[in-house]
Formats: C-alpha cells, sequence, structure tokens
C-alpha cells in the first residue's frame, strides 16, 4: 500500500498558464533578464579590443584585469568598505530588532518606520544629504566616510531579514530556558543568537551584496584616494569601453554565484544536522 | 497535610485587553499544597489556572498577594532562580539543540560539574524511557518523544515543585493513556510535588490526589477525587467534574416535588447538604444513581431517547419541563422503550441540594 500523504489539491484562483499569452510572456522576461548576462561573460572572451565585435577567443582581458593596479586598487577598496559596513550594520541592526522587542508596540511600530523609510527613500536623495552633511561636519572624504556611508544605507537592509526571523520565533523556548535558569545573557547567547543565525546570516550577505554593489554614494562620497570597483567600472566605460569591463563583470558574477551557492549548502548541512 | 509546602495567599492578577479593559485572571485566591503531593488545578479555559502556574514558575507576577514555598517567599524572585521548573503544553524544546543538549540546559546553567551534567542526563533520560535517542533534535522525534525530553529536562533540575501546563494535550488518546500512568509512577518515584493544569475532568480524576477546581479566577472547591465528584459544593462543580443532571425543584411538605409531579421522600435525600425549608432548589443526581421503581417515582416521564453505550443504557426522560438522563445497567431486566411512560428514582443518599 502506499504511504498516506497529506497532500492538498493546490488552490489557484486561476490557472495563469491556461492563457494564451502565458508561454510567450515567460520566455520573453526570462530573455530580457539573463541575456545581458549571457552576453557579458560571451563578450568577456572576445579578442578584440572593441567589446561589440567578435573576431576570437581569448583570455587577455581576464589577464588585463589581473595585471592592472587601478582595478586591484578599486577592488581592494570596495572590500574593504563592504567588508567593515557589512559588521557594523549587521551588529547595529541586530541590535535594534533586540531592542525593539522590548518596546511597547506603538513606539515599535514608530522605531520599524524610521529604520525602513530609507529603503523607500531614492538614493540620490541621501547621497546628496550624506555628503552635504559630511562636509558640514568636516568628515574627509575617503575611506572612512564611505564605510560610515555605507553602514548607514545598509542597516534596513541588514535588518530586514533578521526582523523577519525574530517574528516567526515562538516565545515558548524563551520562557523554557529562564524557566530552567538562564538569566537574559545566557538567553541571548544560548537560546537567541543561535535561533537568529540564520537571520543574521541573510542580514549580513544583503548588506554585503547591496555595499559592494552601490555606484551612487560611493561616487558621491568616495574622494580621489578611495574609489571603490562601480565607481571605477563607470569611469572605464566613459573612456573606452574595452572588454575589460565584461571580464571584470565575469568576475563578480562568478564572485556572487560563489557565495550564494556556499549559504545554500550551508544551510542545507544545519539542517540535515 | 498540616504544613503547606507550596503557600499561595490572597493571589490577584489581571490583564488588559486590546480594547481598554481588564479581565481578573486570578481572584484572591488561596490555596495550599502539601509536599509530595499531586495536585491537580482543573478548569474550563481561561478560568484562571494556567495564570496560577505561570505566577508560581515566575513567567507572570501576581499584581498582588504572596507565593510562599516551604515559608519563603518565591513571587518577588525572577523566574531563573526559583527552585520550580514547568513542563510547557507546547514543550518548548529548544530545536537547535540534540535531546542531551536541551536536557543538559538547566545544568550548565547552575555551572555544575561536567561529569555529574552527564550522569544526570543520562538518569533523566532513563527515567523517561529515552535512553539511546540523546543525540537526535527534537524535530526527529514524534510528539509523544518529545513530551518526554520536555519532562526529563525539567526533572533533571531536581525541582522542589514540577509545574506541568496541560502537558498531555497535544498527544492522542491512547498515548495520553498511557502518559498519565506513567506520570503517577514517576511523581511516586520523585517524590517531588506535582502541580498539573488540566481542563480534562477524567484525566483530572485519574491523576490527582488532590483537586481544584477553578471558575472565573476563583477557586471554587478543593479535596479528593471523589470528594468533589460525590459531594460538589454547587451546580458549577457539580456539571464540570462527570455528567449529572441539575434539576429543579419545589420543597414541599412531604419531599421534593420533581418536574412532571413526582416526589422524592426527604430522607432519601444526602445527608450532609443544606435543604431550604421552603421554595425552590436545584439537586443534584448523577444519571447512574437513577433507579427503574414501581411505586414512590421521583422522575414520572415519557421516555424520548435510549441510547446503548455498552455497560450501560441511557434513558433521556422527559419529566415536566425538564429532560433528564438516567444511565441504567445494560443487564437489567426490562428496558423501556422510546414513548413509554416510566418511572425513576434517585438511589438513597445519592441526590444532593447544590447552590447554582
Amino acid at each position: 500500500m502506499s504511504p498516506v500523504t497529506t497532500s492538498r489539491p493546490r488552490r489557484r484562483l486561476v490557472n495563469l498558464s491556461n492563457f494564451p499569452l502565458f508561454r510567450g510572456t515567460s520566455i520573453a522576461v526570462l530573455v530580457g533578464m539573463y541575456l545581458p548576462l549571457l552576453l557579458v561573460v560571451f563578450y568577456s572572451f572576445n579578442q578584440n579590443r572593441l567589446a561589440q565585435i567578435w573576431t576570437g577567443f581569448s583570455f587577455k582581458w581576464y589577464d588585463f584585469v589581473f595585471h592592472n593596479d587601478d582595478i586591484l586598487r578599486a577592488l581592494k577598496n570596495s572590500l574593504i568598505v563592504a567588508v567593515v559596513a557589512t559588521i557594523l550594520s549587521t551588529l547595529l541592526a541586530l541590535g535594534a530588532a533586540l531592542g525593539m522587542l522590548r518596546m511597547a508596540r506603538s513606539g515599535r511600530v514608530f522605531a520599524w518606520g524610521l529604520l525602513g523609510a530609507p529603503l523607500l527613500i531614492p538614493e540620490i536623495v541621501l547621497a546628496v544629504g550624506t555628503l552635504g552633511f559630511f562636509l558640514t561636519i568636516k568628515v574627509p572624504l575617503g575611506h572612512v566616510a564611505l564605510i560610515l556611508a555605507h553602514t548607514a544605507f545598509c542597516i534596513p537592509f541588514a535588518l530586514l531579514p533578521i526582523r523577519a526571523r525574530l517574528a516567526g520565533l515562538d516565545a515558548a523556548p524563551f520562557e523554557a530556558a529562564t524557566d530552567l535558569g538562564a538569566n537574559e545573557w545566557q538567553i541571548l547567547r544560548r537560546i537567541t543568537l543561535p535561533l537568529l543565525a540564520p537571520g543574521i546570516l541573510a542580514g549580513a550577505l544583503l548588506a554585503f551584496a547591496i555595499s559592494l554593489d552601490d555606484f551612487i554614494t560611493s561616487f558621491f562620497i568616495a574622494g580621489p584616494g578611495a574609489t571603490t570597483l562601480p565607481v571605477y567600472i563607470f569611469g572605464m566605460i566613459r573612456s573606452n569601453v574595452t572588454p575589460a569591463v565584461n571580464a571584470l563583470s565575469t568576475l563578480l558574477l562568478i564572485f556572487s554565484a560563489t557565495m550564494l551557492l556556499a549559504v545554500y549548502l550551508l544551510n542545507r548541512i544545519r539542517r540535515s544536522d | 497535610m498540616t504544613d503547606a509546602h507550596l503557600d499561595i495567599r490572597q493571589v490577584t492578577k489581571t490583564f488588559p485587553t486590546p480594547e481598554g479593559g481588564v479581565v481578573v485572571a486570578l481572584d484572591r485566591v488561596d490555596l495550599a499544597i502539601a509536599e509530595g503531593e499531586f495536585f491537580v488545578m482543573l478548569g474550563p479555559s481561561g478560568c484562571g489556572k494556567t495564570s496560577l502556574l505561570r505566577c508560581i514558575a515566575g513567567l507572570e507576577y501576581p499584581d498582588s498577594g504572596e507565593i510562599l514555598l516551604d515559608g519563603s517567599r518565591i513571587d518577588d524572585i525572577p523566574a531563573y532562580a526559583r527552585p520550580v521548573n514547568t513542563v510547557f503544553q507546547s514543550y518548548a524544546l529548544f530545536p537547535h539543540m540534540s535531546v542531551a543538549q536541551n536536557v543538559a540546559f538547566g545544568l550548565e546553567m547552575e555551572r555544575l560539574p561536567k561529569n555529574e551534567i552527564k550522569s544526570r542526563v543520562a538518569a533523566a533520560l532513563e527515567q523517561v524511557k529515552l535512553t539511546g535517542l540523546d543525540r537526535r533534535k527534537p524535530t526527529q522525534l514524534s510528539g509523544g518523544q518529545q513530551q518526554r525530553v520536555a519532562l526529563a529536562r525539567a526533572l533533571a533540575k531536581q525541582p522542589k515543585v514540577l509545574l506541568l501546563d496541560e502537558p498531555l494535550s497535544a498527544l492522542d488518546l491512547k498515548l495520553r493513556r498511557g502518559m498519565q500512568v506513567e506520570l503517577k509512577r514517576l511523581q511516586r518515584e520523585t517524590g517531588i510535588t506535582f502541580v498539573f493544569v488540566t481542563h480534562d475532568q477524567e484525566e483530572a480524576m485519574t491523576m490527582g490526589d488532590r483537586i481544584a477546581v477553578f471558575n472565573e479566577g476563583k477557586i471554587v472547591q478543593v479535596g479528593s477525587p471523589q470528594e468533589i465528584y460525590r459531594r460538589p459544593v454547587n451546580g458549577f462543580v457539580a456539571d464540570f467534574i462527570g455528567e449529572t443532571n441539575l434539576i429543579k425543584v419545589t420543597v414541599g411538605s412531604g419531599g421534593f416535588i420533581f418536574p412532571g409531579g413526582g416526589v422524592l421522600a426527604r430522607e432519601l435525600l444526602a445527608e450532609d447538604c443544606e435543604v431550604p425549608a421552603a421554595g425552590e432548589c436545584l439537586l443534584a443526581v448523577r444519571p447512574e444513581d437513577f433507579e427503574l421503581v414501581d411505586t414512590d417515582a421521583a422522575v414520572v416521564g415519557e421516555v424520548v431517547d435510549v441510547i446503548f453505550t455498552g455497560g450501560l443504557i441511557r434513558l433521556h426522560v422527559r419529566a415536566g419541563d425538564q429532560e433528564i438522563v438516567a444511565a441504567l445497567p445494560s443487564h437489567g431486566a426490562v428496558v423501556p422503550a422510546v414513548g413509554d411512560q416510566t418511572r425513576l428514582r434517585p438511589i438513597t443518599k445519592a441526590a444532593r441540594t447544590v447552590g447554582s
């Protein structure tokens, strides 16, 4: 006899796949999303120094990227800023999420609104504001300014998954921990942080990706010595579109795909443990 | 039961409602629980029994009143410092820890030496018959096994009082029966005072040395299961514990006049209950306390339903404006049929007057 399953018929209001344009639209959307990426990867192996004219296969642009001091310096700047801003913003977001637990309902809604609003504010406004602010309080443009600005705009992103995880947690294990003799500090270390870990990891990754990817704010704040990779790439394209840009972009693509895969595998190991 | 082990004095607890009102969960509750007792707090949902349990555990603080353990106040010390432990209704296991880590948690909080923790975890797991499962995660266990982990986790702390908040309500009937027996055994073996909250009166009768019946934030009656079943103080207890006919009767010169005109002689009433001189009152009669009679019937009426339940046959009899249920042995000689006129009387000293 087949094992008893509890599968329920899936409820659909409308079965969209029956509509005549469903297939065509799906294909068009997927092509629109992924073809540009494929083109970037494809042309990164182009021998020709004009990016869009294919003349033959070559690794020379990768070689160029790996031996270009300006690119390496920009990459280093980006990584330093992203790592520091990720750590700072994730810690601050974690503190905010835990702090909000203790607030009265109205205060919590207000605090969450204040911390979440930058997600909806156009970044150009934030960037102009940040630049003006730094000039007013005389923070020199450069690494420190970049880290401060990135930390600030990463907080709402880091907060999103942490809060979602926190909201999904049952109160019972915390009560059980108190009942078993754990004080607040022990509960935080032994129960809260381990249970929040997936949210914290997701928040940190999101913050890292947002920081690494940021252009507008970095463009305003970086100053001459602290050019980040996106700002440098923008400069490369303005002067001369060579396949080097494509090679660099492909490397970034591989980097983020590897990171995603690592997180996915990490989660699977944790779950099966 | 002379010296109170756990002494609850005038405990009041209120909760604000979302509408801005106030709910009184506990209203000046007094209760004395003896050492080594299996004490059951019974009542319908929202009666205050769980609130009192949480006040004892320290998960809630009373608005006023005192809770004493062995003569010293515990209601003002935080939950983590109280020598009492709780088995939660939802088990509340730590999902990121193994069975052994769950059980060890409370002992690690006491900073006990590692080898002592190890031996106490092993002993607790053996007590609840979970030896060999110590490396599993809670998600890899059945509901019954999770229940045992929660029990082992609390017992390993060797608390002075073990609080159990409807611990069996999520288990199916057969598993629940088995756990009831096992909890009784564990309580006897450990000698720990158990305070067990339930809304299931049958479970309360099975397990409790004594039972406190709660209703609307107050304790209505405290006593042994027999006392509560046989001598309920009012209609609520009579109705909540087991099945009871609450019959509105008129006190007359010859006895109690039942709806439908039957009369029950005053001498047939239980001895230790108050009888008003005149007017109306409520009589409580258990269905199994009725017998068929030829003369001097208290209940005279038409049979409207006959239900065979195995050992007993349940008769629903319409007497005047009330329907009365009688449960008669199914091996009795004559079984009335639907539509028959029948005559019933409570057996001697079975009927009691009760307050409403």
